[in-house]
């Protein structure tokens, strides 16, 4: 019942988490301390500096100018304290974030009015109900500092001993209530709008993985899986980071715009959300059911959005792209996209050589596998086994097909990739697998293996 | 019969005296408070710049839900029945709690969850990392081995938590001194009645939330599996219809505490005593029927969505009341600003802020795009951390001259107070902004344009923090020393408290005292 | 005096506890599937319907959508026979899912359906579907599984399109362990 078997204390966690946290607090007393000790001077001023460097020389002033001395360093230290983590944090962020996102975007403190008729009348309400309790705030705020500043003691306000009054307490009974009926009006209309049902242009069915988007559209052969294109390097600071630094995919969703576009949405493993701010759609993505959401894009363009349901270790690194485009060119890249995919099946019956496998599969890892075995194979202890020097990968073929087409049974995080990859890329990331990290197996499967293996 | 307490730790270990268990459950709470803070400044470390720098991504999951559980559990609640303990005997003139033995149990099975609660840390597969609103199916069949611990500590701290409502109740209804009738007692009184019956009727819905979660993990059940014909949405369902008064458990007694300040330095009596009382009602029974606002974009049918959005946008009267009366009790009254009053005022603005926004929250289509982002989590701490953290430190200076028999140090309490107050305004209400702007909550890392916010953010939180150390310093050098205070403390303060001697006697109110 | 009135005010409380488990653990979870099945929550369709002879509305075309998906690690081939049909609201119809098992190992598969949008779903009635019970496939066996469905004629006008999508669980583990559990129970009885 207490469930031990899987539980281990005093086993490595211990000291790795104990190590983390150590780390962070000393990682924050360096930042903290570093700015603080060359500003000082620079604070204080030149002349400040020299007149106590002569002080020292000299030794002229006495023990009150030494003590003052003190006590202005005293201030300045305290002062900057407070103040130097407040530009050294916008000195900062002007480093790490550079020029890669314009000063337009930056400091964005609103709502966005978004691209489609749904969103701006969200908008429009949003601001709505903000500037009506901007007016109530003031009118109460301003009633409560006024008699802070006039009914104080020290001004010599004598108390009054008034207590209740059936009049005053029922109109702020009653104005409140009409107020609020003003608001509901317009958010039930708002509210109909967004769940109307009329027939629409395209169905597409989106599917929230952990941690990655499936996209299929309905009546059409195409369906793809939509992974973050960020590199690992730029998340853990040894790139400079990109202008749309977690919020690129490596496909976007593509759709029409102006046209009524249904999104049915699912998910395979726990709950996500999909959201998209200038679409104004956000729906939970639950496994087993079936939410539905809609849009009609009025401007073609790139949206980003996130995953908004707290789903797992790489929830901030699931990105939505949306990509709207004219009719005509969605339809040429349906058909491109269709055609991809037909070509993808006659690579089933090409045979590749280790390098081509090789190199191919080391995309297929980044994009699919990294995020929980991590760039060098290792893996995350406790969570997620390591690739480097496993058992499956460097054990029989047959086992190793099974784990990546199949999944785990006992790990669930382990998916069954053999219907989320073609052929070729499952077998390039295996043969990837099988030699890199030092693993060095250097054998190969072929596409027409890993077919073969599932219709076995 | 007047006795004094036993020397020695068997005095704290075995006591039944309601000022004892008082004090350890205030100590105890400021003890997780600042536990739960350490894991906020992780967080807010973490989020400090762009990029992954202190933690990796499950320990950061780690965190949130650690700090939501322990703030929630072990910080805010624990504090309020604390003051519970001291203050409700004393204002209606008992001599103790009801149950003074299951006082002392449901104690001293607090330390023993949350030990529970926090060994999950050095667990294999980590602590709880679901977040503190733990749904489903990621709790459950996705979730760390430790999900067995983290469930019996909820038991363990459900069951604290009755048995505490259980004595409340009981003592307020039973233990009244002759002629304290029901609408006489202090409002502090009448909202910890309210929020005991709130706990009583919501604490075994989440027990039963928890107890389905370890069915579905151990036994085979599918409460919450859509594969055995269950359902992961009635997880939230059940969750958030404890969750949501769990929300104004967190917040009634704070409104009785503010009740009890403002008229004290206002020199005034409260303006609208009975209103205030009604006031309380509604809202206790209103935060039954609002739970699924918290999942507006769950899918729900149109009518529900409705229902709920009215029935929530509802609340903002009976608060507007609240509200209203504490500014009117200010107005033309003769006030001084002491701590306890800063902490008050800052109270009312604040809470209002956060009131303001979970108006905007509760209209559904608004709330589509606010809906799991930052402005969510702007919104709940400047209802919680202005509305709960503030009304305790106020309502400890108020009452610790009383408590300890010496007067704080009143320069420290209002650097104290500054210092928290730009520190949580510096930390929260940039989350407004980055919320609105786009961004999700519980993420450890974020798009380079909510960058600067962010780190601003986590500026004010190490201020706020800090702020907390000047607290435990003040309130500290009271406890061991420091100028007398008088038995009244303030300018003829209202309450049967104010009658017995500073500090107040083990024993008070052996017989009881006379009512007017 | 005072010793009994707490007692029979924890006695009363603890009741209300006691009986607010009771709620939350065997009144909640039912109350909301009735509540699942009224509204068409989740697109929960029901169970099986009982077919009352009803006029077929020829004058209205409803656009019906399949889609088939897999829950993780379930490693079956599924997917719906024909993708999308436009039907008359009355009209009883056939139509097949195709499931297969590509693994070695015999498998239990357990297809759970959700209906889009959630208002169809009271107007959505099975008359027979693979749903209603859990599916055995050998290893490498394949099977086509059967529905049968009427779209009421009630169907609100604003509805012109339903998506029914079935999730296809494995439930090997599952239906294993309640047998496990049977059999060391009725051990224990005998």
């Amino acid at each position: 019942m207490w469930n031990i078997s899987g539980v281990n204390v005093g086993q490595t966690p211990v000291f790795r988490n104990s190590q983390r946290l150590l780390q962070g607090f000393a990682i924050l007393l360096v930042t903290a301390l570093r700015p603080k000790r060359t500003s000082i001077c620079c604070v204080a001023g030149p002349l400040q500096c020299d007149r106590r460097k002569a002080a020292r020389e000299n030794n002229k002033y006495g023990d009150l100018q030494a003590m003052l001395m003190g006590l202005k360093r005293l201030f300045a230290f305290l002062f900057l304290s407070i103040l130097t983590p407040m530009t050294f944090a916008q000195q900062a962020a002007s480093e790490a974030v550079g020029d890669a996102v314009g000063e337009a975007e930056r400091w964005g403190v609103n709502m966005t009015q978004g691209v489609t008729e749904v969103s701006r009348t969200t908008y429009d309400l949003h601001m709505l109900i903000f500037w009506i309790c901007v007016v109530i705030g003031i009118l109460v705020f301003g009633v409560m500092f006024y008699s802070m500043w006039r009914h104080r003691k020290s001004k010599g306000y004598q108390a009054s001993q008034f207590h209740e009054s059936t009049l005053v307490e029922l109109a702020w009974t009653i104005v409140p209530t009409l107020i609020l009926i003003g608001m509901a009006v317009p958010a039930t209309k708002t509210l109909y709008d967004i769940y109307d049902t009329k027939e629409a242009d395209l169905d597409i069915m989106i599917t929230g993985y952990q941690w990655k988007w499936k996209y299929d559209y309905l009546g059409s052969d195409v369906s793809f899986f939509s992974n973050l294109s960020t590199p690992q390097a730029q998340i853990h600071n040894e790139l400079p980071k990109s202008e749309n630094y977690l919020l690129e995919v490596d496909e976007p969703l593509v759709v029409p715009v102006n046209k009524k576009v249904r999104f049915l949405i699912t998910a395979n493993d726990v709950i996500h959300a999909w959201w998209v701010p200038d679409l104004a759609v956000k729906k939970d993505a639950i496994p087993g059911f079936v939410n539905e959401a809609w849009t009609r894009i009025e401007e073609p363009g790139i949206y980003r959005g996130q995953c908004a349901e707290l789903c797992g270790k790489d929830h901030g690194f699931m990105p939505v792209v949306v990509k709207a485009v004219p009719e005509d060119e969605y339809h040429s890249w349906l058909n491109e996209r269709a055609a991809a995919a037909a070509r993808i099946k006659e690579l089933t019956n090409k045979t590749f050589t280790f390098d081509e496998l090789y190199a191919r599969g080391e995309k297929v890892y980044n994009s699919t596998c990294v995020a929980c075995h991590q760039a060098n194979g290792q893996g995350v202890p406790g969570a997620f086994p390591a690739i480097a020097g496993s058992k499956v990968a460097t054990g029989p073929m047959d086992g190793h097909l099974s784990m990546v087409v199949n999944g785990s049974s006992k790990n669930p995080a382990m998916q069954a990739f053999g219907a989320q990859l073609s052929e070729v890329d499952i077998a390039a990331v295996i043969t990837y697998q099988r030699s890199a990290f030092g693993n060095n197996m250097g054998d190969t499967v072929q596409p027409i293996d890993i077919l073969n293996f599932k219709n076995k | 019969m007047a006795h004094g307490p036993k020397p020695g730790f068997t005095r704290w270990l075995y006591t039944t005296n309601h000022k004892d268990i008082g004090s350890m459950y205030l100590w105890f709470s400021f003890a997780m408070f600042l536990l739960g803070g350490c894991m906020a400044l992780v967080i807010r470390a973490e989020l400090f710049q762009p990029g992954l720098q202190i933690v990796q991504p499950e320990f950061f999951n780690q965190m949130t839900t650690m700090h939501g559980l322990i703030m929630v559990f072990g910080a805010v609640m624990p504090a309020f029945v604390g003051l519970a303990n001291w203050m409700i005997p004393m204002m209606i003139g008992a001599p103790d709690m009801a149950l003074p033995r299951m006082n002392n149990w449901s104690f001293w099975i607090l330390p023993f969850a949350f030990a529970m609660l926090a060994s999950t840390l050095f667990m294999e597969g980590g602590a709880p990392n679901f977040g503190w609103t733990f749904y489903a199916p990621l709790s459950t069949e996705y979730a760390p081995p430790s999900v067995t611990f983290f469930i019996f500590s909820i038991h363990i701290m459900g069951a604290s938590s009755i048995m505490g409502a259980i004595n409340i109740v009981a003592t307020i209804l039973n233990m009244r001194a002759p002629g304290m009738t029901l609408m006489k007692m202090p409002l502090f009184v009448w909202t910890w009645l309210i929020t005991a019956y709130l706990l009583i009727a919501v604490m075994p819905v989440l027990a039963g939330v928890v107890t389905m979660m370890l069915m579905d993990i151990h036994f085979g059940t599918s409460f919450f599996s859509a594969a055995g014909g269950g359902d992961p949405v009635l997880f939230q369902h059940v969750f958030w219809f404890f969750g949501h008064p769990e929300v104004y458990i967190m917040i009634l007694p704070a409104f009785g505490i503010v009740s009890a300040i403002i008229p004290t330095f206002a020199r005034k009596p409260l303006f609208g005593y009975s209103s205030m009382v009604y006031a309380t009602a509604s809202i206790a029974f209103l935060s039954f029927i609002v739970w699924a606002h918290h999942m507006f974009t769950v899918g729900m049918p149109i009518a529900g969505e409705l229902f709920f959005m009215y029935a929530t946008m509802l609340i903002a009267v009976p608060t507007g009341v609240k509200v209203f009366n504490w500014v009117t009790t200010m107005f033309r009254g003769s006030m001084t600003f002491e701590t306890p009053m800063l902490f008050a005022i800052a109270f009312v603005i604040l809470f209002t802020i956060g009131g303001f926004s979970g108006l905007m929250l509760a209209i559904a289509p608004a709330d589509f795009q606010y809906h799991d982002t930052y402005f969510v989590v702007a919104h709940f701490h400047y209802v919680l951390v202005p509305g709960a953290i503030f009304s305790i430190t106020a309502g400890v200076y108020y009452w610790l001259p009383k408590w300890t028999g010496h007067m704080y140090n009143e320069t420290m309490g209002k650097v104290h107070f500054w210092l928290a107050f730009i520190g949580l305004n510096v930390t929260f209400f940039p989350m407004h902004f980055v919320g609105l702007a786009g961004m999700p909550r519980r993420i450890p890392d974020y798009a380079l344009q909510f960058a600067d916010f962010n780190q601003i953010a986590s500026v004010g939180a190490f201020l706020f923090g800090a702020a907390q150390l000047v607290f435990l310093f003040n309130v500290v050098r009271t406890v061991r020393g420091g100028g007398k205070a008088t038995d009244e403390v303030w300018e003829n303060p209202q309450g049967l408290e104010w009658t017995v001697p500073s500090p107040a006697p083990y024993h008070t109110f052996s017989t009881p005292p006379a009512v007017r | 005096m005072a010793w009994s009135a707490n007692s029979k005010t924890t006695a009363r409380l603890l009741t209300l506890a006691v009986g607010m488990l009771g709620f939350a653990l065997f009144v909640m979870p039912p109350l909301y599937d009735a509540f699942c099945e009224v509204t068409g929550l989740n697109g929960k369709t029901g169970g099986r319907y009982e077919a009352v002879p009803a006029a077929v509305d020829r004058q209205r075309l409803v656009k019906v959508q399949f889609v088939a998906s897999n829950n993780e690690s379930m490693p079956w081939e599924f997917k719906p026979g024909v993708v999308e049909m436009r039907v008359h609201p009355g009209e009883a119809i056939d139509t097949v899912f195709h499931a297969r098992n590509p693994t070695g190992q015999d498998m239990v598969g357990q297809a759970i359906p959700s209906l889009a949008p959630s208002k169809a779903a009271a107007y959505f009635h099975k008359t027979e579907c693979f749903c209603f019970n859990q599916q055995t496939l050998n290893g490498g066996e394949s099977a086509e599984l059967a529905l049968r469905f009427i779209v009421d004629p009630d169907l609100p006008p604003s509805i012109n399109t339903i998506t029914l999508s079935y999730t296809l669980f494995d439930v090997t583990e599952r239906v294993a362990h309640q047998t496990d559990n049977k059999n060391t129970d009725s051990e224990r009885e005998g």
